[in-house]
């Protein structure tokens, strides 16, 4: 029996020296493996004597037992010491930018745009776009503007001869729509619209967002309604002061003009407001009835409201873009600033 | 328009401020643009009368100039530089201690030598104008010693308001009187016009011959007037505070009353007219020479004033220079009339002409004022220019005049558009004072409209003025409950958000050019195109539309390179615009650019630049999209624009939707641009077309794969290898890709190696290996026999 304490002894002394897996390997199967010590033990037992066998085969089983759990705990320190030097050797430096394209960006008047979409959608509107090649009929005269009539000069209109021109609004979609569809009718009517006209504060081309709400029943409190609430959530203000003040357009009557607040010195008055405090941002009234007649809708039965507003004049308050011209020069450090 | 406040106060007085006034002509729709003091801040100026002026003894320039400055006879020694200074003139004086614009204040000085005591001034040094030359002519009977400001009532406000085209009743002092009075619950005080008494018997015969254009023609005879005599300086002040020049005595007056009432005048030199006075249209290439000297060749549906040889006016617009009143006019012939709006629409600027007068016209003018305001001008001209007053003359035709119309107003529709019921009091209080005459029925009332109200024509005209004189913001506010209408939303048809984000994810910027572009440009992209060109361009670099978005992005990019921003990778959506003949196909379109320097520069690799793949792989992603991916093919293209190595025409199945190619350096060169781009230009509402994803049984039975080497001809393309090896494929064969394409060294010239990786799998059961094999040998006979491909070693 000593012979097996001085083998487990060697064993311990031999996996203690072993600091590798590979050592830590060839001491079990010098211990263990097949023509081990402690298996040749084993296979010895054979030669003694039945009263003696049970006694010795338990006191090897048991040297046998202990050494495979020495073995056991080492490796596993060995194995986890293994996969921390693996670890630290695979070490990044995480402060290195990573691998990428780079984010583009949508234009700020696209924003606004999909901005102003999102929030007539969860009304019920739907977005319909137009010709910007339009005929004088869709544009003027369907709107209840003949040929001479004053407020023309007020459009400065891109012409290509005498019936063909450049959209100046695009209330020439409702005009599209309401002539080809039957009521109700809840649309917007987003895109490009041009006038002849360029300096600081205007540019040949702009974009516009013209609503129509036509069903039984409309009214100028439902229009009042609706244009209140869209600013307020546009300009994430529950308090925006806001007024409507009579004026004019041939399509619409009662017509107003919107004016808020300046967002800018929230009414104190500033230069954006020219010290007035207010702002001037859209246009709306009641479909007037010949616009009605035209596209053939019963103007007794069906009343609606028509608003329209510049989409690049909102996209400049609401980002703080103090520079008309340089909306449409795509300087890419002007688009980059809005991710 | 432009107009005293003062002036409009001596016709409507509400007890309100300035600031007040101007907010309540806001609020009703008369938009006021801005106010501001009819002079500039001075004080310490009065009237006072040069007595005497010597020549400075020092200088040729300066006089010194005794004044006096009260009754009681007190003089100031003043030297002045003006050239007008003489004696008996009066003027405003600054004294001793006056503060003048701009805190200029005036001091005991000598001028070379000379003692002056104060300054003698002219409009500009008073900021009564913007130049002047020499000393403010104050009218000979101005009371010596009065405070200037009090005397030129020069604490005045000059209101600019904004009228919309509805509005020409306001466009005038009375008019914006009455709106005031409206406003305010104040009656409008009448005008007081005395009939002016004739004292010779001299008429001319007024014809109407287009009586529909011309109703009322009021015309007088003045003979011997002094055109010589000067406009008294309250009126020339309110001229000024007006924006309306000087010329004349009779023209000013039929300018002061045009703006008093609102009645476009005329005055002709009563010697120049042949005959009689006929209201006709124009004849053919009939010639007039206008007062601006513009000399026309009018059109035959021009209505003109004519005696009994020529035209002499263009009714409502502009006068003649022949018949015009001179320095040298002694007898004239007045003419107040209606021209009605219809006539006039237009014909102005049909011309290139804007005058007060045809604003008011094409607006509409009261056409019950003709008279009032002939007497009116003539009492005026008595007084400043003297002379013998005719008998009115009044030709009508009273069946062509305007005829108001009575309006049928509804208690019910009122309420059906404003949203709430008004009590009948309210609404027949605010017609009342809009002058309306009411009567009463079963529904509501029939409504007449003043004849000075020309935009009252519609049940929904009076509608507006209710709102509008209740005030708008005091009409209720409803949120919407309406029967939601659900708006469609097909899943075949990618969200355009989606497409544009995908391109913003792959570092793609937006942008938005106009959409017209120099002619020049658009030619070097698209000669063969036939270009849609504006009549009336802003300028010829936006002077025609589009047919490609290159020429736009193109544009950005050299924007951009010109700042030394060479990272370069825009895109747009938008219309582009082809013409053929007759009709105009606008179609929507979405673009980009890319150069090969919009790589960003990444530590491991190093400076990279883009290629062809990397752009082709931007749009294999949208076409992803689509759901079927499979049927989008490159091919490659000659396309003008683009490198002929380097470019591909892309189609959907069988349909041309777009391009993608390298610029052609030709191209870049003619356009400016330094840097190499590629660029892609694809139908946006093709591509927008979609499959719904239908769902297919994933096979549980293992696939195995395998790899080829090919050796082939360089110049057979992926895509006839794919098509090839799918034309012969079974449907075991799920996938085939190419992962290594070479040439170079050890193969032959001329050659190329391209690698394959065939994915094989059945979907019911497991492949056997002979049936694999069988197929890759079949695939590789295949391409053999049809490309000479070889097995690479």
């Amino acid at each position: 029996m000593e012979n097996i304490e001085a083998i487990v002894q060697d064993a311990v002394a031999a996996i203690e020296r072993a600091d590798n897996l590979k050592l830590l390997d060839d001491v079990r199967v010098e211990f263990l493996g097949k023509k081990g010590r402690i298996t040749d033990l084993l296979k010895s037992l054979g030669s003694l004597s039945n009263e003696q066998r049970p006694q010795a085969g338990a006191a090897i089983n048991r040297a046998k037992q202990s050494v495979q759990e020495i073995l056991e705990a080492k490796k596993n320190q060995l194995e986890k010491n293994d996969q921390q030097q693996k670890l630290a050797a695979n070490q990044l430096d995480v402060t290195l930018p990573g691998r990428k394209r780079g984010l583009g960006s949508l234009h700020p008047v696209t924003q606004t745009m999909l901005r102003i979409e999102s929030f007539f959608k969860t009304l019920g509107f739907s977005v319909v776009e137009g010709p910007e090649v339009e005929d004088d009929y869709h544009n003027f005269e369907a709107l209840n503007i003949p040929s001479h009539h004053p407020a023309r000069a007020m459009h400065d209109t891109f012409y290509f001869d005498t019936s063909t021109l450049l959209r100046t609004h695009t209330s020439s979609v409702q005009v599209r729509v309401m002539e080809t569809g039957k009521p109700p009718f809840r649309i917007i009517c987003p895109g490009r619209v041009y006038r002849c006209d360029s300096d600081l504060t205007h540019t040949p081309m702009f974009h516009q967002v013209e609503g129509l709400l036509v069903d039984e029943n409309v009214t100028f409190a439902h229009l009042k309604g609706v244009v209140q609430d869209f600013l307020r959530v546009f300009f994430e203000n529950e308090n925006l002061a806001i007024r409507f003040r009579p004026s004019y357009f041939p399509f619409t009557e009662p017509s107003a003009e919107v004016d808020m607040q300046c967002v800018m010195c929230a009414g104190k008055g500033c230069r954006v407001c020219k010290q007035s405090g207010w702002l001037e941002i859209m246009g709306c009234g009641m479909v007037h009835p010949r616009v009605f007649e035209h596209t053939g809708i019963d103007s007794e039965k069906y009343t609606g409201f028509a608003f329209g507003f510049g989409v690049d004049r909102l996209t400049m308050l609401r980002y703080h873009i103090n520079d008309l011209r340089i909306m449409f020069e795509n300087d890419v450090k002007f688009l980059s600033q809005f991710q | 328009m432009l107009l005293s406040e003062n002036w409009l106060r001596e016709h409507m007085n509400p007890g309100v401020s300035t600031e007040t006034l101007v907010e309540q002509l806001t609020m009703a729709g008369l938009e006021v643009d801005g106010f501001h003091p009819a002079a500039a801040s001075f004080n310490g100026v009065c009237v006072g009368q040069i007595i005497s002026t010597e020549k400075h003894p020092e200088a040729d320039k300066l006089s010194v100039c005794q004044v006096k400055i009260n009754k009681d006879g007190d003089f100031l020694q003043i030297v002045c530089g003006a050239s007008n200074a003489r004696s008996g003139l009066k003027v405003p004086v600054a004294i001793i201690g006056a503060v003048l614009p701009g805190d200029f204040i005036i001091k005991k000085a000598r001028l070379r030598g000379v003692e002056s005591n104060g300054m003698l001034c002219s409009a500009q040094e008073l900021g009564m104008a913007e130049s002047s030359s020499g000393l403010l002519e104050l009218n000979a009977s101005a009371p010596i010693g009065v405070d200037l400001r009090s005397y030129l009532s020069l604490d005045d406000f000059i209101i600019d308001v904004d009228l919309t085209p509805n509005r020409g009743d306001c466009l005038s002092i009375r008019g914006l009187a009455r709106e005031v009075g409206v406003l305010n619950n104040l009656d409008a005080q009448e005008i007081k016009v005395t009939e002016n008494c004739s004292v010779i018997d001299d008429i001319l015969t007024v014809k109407l011959s287009a009586p529909e254009a011309c109703p009322r023609y009021v015309g007088r005879i003045m003979k011997n007037i002094n055109i010589q005599a000067e406009t008294p300086l309250w009126m020339l002040e309110r001229l000024r505070r007006s924006g309306v020049r000087s010329i004349d005595p009779v023209v000013d007056v039929t300018n002061y009353v045009l703006l008093e009432l609102g009645q476009p005048m005329h005055a002709f030199d009563l010697d120049v007219l042949q005959g009689s006075i006929d209201v006709r249209l124009a004849r053919a290439k009939e010639k007039l020479l206008l007062l601006n000297g513009q000399e026309l060749e009018l059109a035959e549906s021009t209505l003109v004033i004519a005696d009994d040889e020529k035209a002499l006016a263009l009714a409502g617009i502009m006068g003649g220079k022949a018949s015009s009143v001179s320095e040298k006019t002694k007898n004239i012939f007045l003419e107040s009339a209606f021209f009605a709006p219809l006539t006039l629409a237009g014909k102005a600027r049909s011309y290139g002409l804007h005058t007060d007068s045809s604003h008011r016209f094409e607006r509409g003018v009261d056409f019950q004022l003709q008279v009032q305001a002939m007497e009116r001008a003539t009492g005026l001209l008595l007084e400043i220019v003297g002379g013998e007053v005719g008998p009115l003359i009044e030709s009508l035709s009273q069946k062509h005049l305007p005829e108001a119309a009575s309006i049928h107003l509804r208690k019910q529709r009122v309420q059906q558009l404003l949203g709430f019921e008004l009590k009948d009091a309210e609404i027949e209080n605010i017609l009342t004072r809009l002058g309306m005459h009411l009567s009463s029925n079963h529904q509501g009332w029939e409504v007449r409209a003043p004849s000075y109200r020309f935009d009252i024509n519609l049940e929904i005209d009076l509608i507006e003025e209710i709102g509008r004189i209740y005030g708008y913001n005091r009409l209720p506010v409803s949120a919407l409950n309406f029967n939601q209408v659900l708006p469609a939303n097909s899943e075949k048809i990618i969200d355009k958000t989606t497409v544009i984000r995908l391109l913003v994810n792959s570092g793609y910027q937006e942008s938005i050019c106009y959409s017209f572009v120099d002619q020049v440009s658009m030619q070097v992209l698209d000669p063969e195109v036939e270009l849609l060109t504006l009549a009336n361009p802003i300028s010829s670099e936006l002077a025609v539309m589009r047919t490609t978005l290159w020429a736009g992005l193109i544009k950005a990019a050299i924007f951009n390179q010109n700042r030394q921003q060479n990272a370069i990778r825009l895109f747009e959506h938008g219309l582009v615009f082809h013409k053929k003949g007759k009709v105009l196909e606008q179609k929507k379109m979405l673009a980009g650019v890319v150069s090969k320097q919009a790589q960003v520069a990444h530590w491991e690799k190093g400076k990279t630049i883009i290629d062809f793949y990397d752009v082709k792989a931007d749009l294999e992603n949208i076409f992803t999209l689509s759901g079927c991916a499979q049927d989008y093919r490159f091919v490659p293209c000659n396309h003008h624009a683009l490198h002929p190595g380097q470019s591909a025409a892309i189609y959907r199945k069988e349909r041309l939707l777009g391009h993608l190619g390298a610029l052609h350096p030709e191209v870049a060169k003619k356009l400016g641009l330094e840097i190499e781009l590629f660029v892609f230009e694809l139908d946006l509402d093709a591509i927008l077309q979609r499959h719904l994803p239908i769902f297919k049984a994933i096979s549980k039975f293992p696939g195995t794969s395998r790899d080829l080497a090919l050796i082939i001809d360089k110049q057979i393309s992926a895509q006839a290898i794919l098509d090839m090896i799918s034309q012969n494929g079974s449907d075991i064969l799920q996938n085939v890709s190419i992962f290594d394409v070479y040439e170079g060294q050890n193969i032959e010239k001329g050659k190329k190696s391209i690698a394959l990786s065939l994915t094989l799998q059945h979907s019911s059961r497991t492949l056997e290996d002979l049936e694999v094999t069988d197929l890759v040998d079949k695939i590789v006979a295949n391409l053999n026999q049809n490309f000479d491909a070889k097995l690479r070693d």
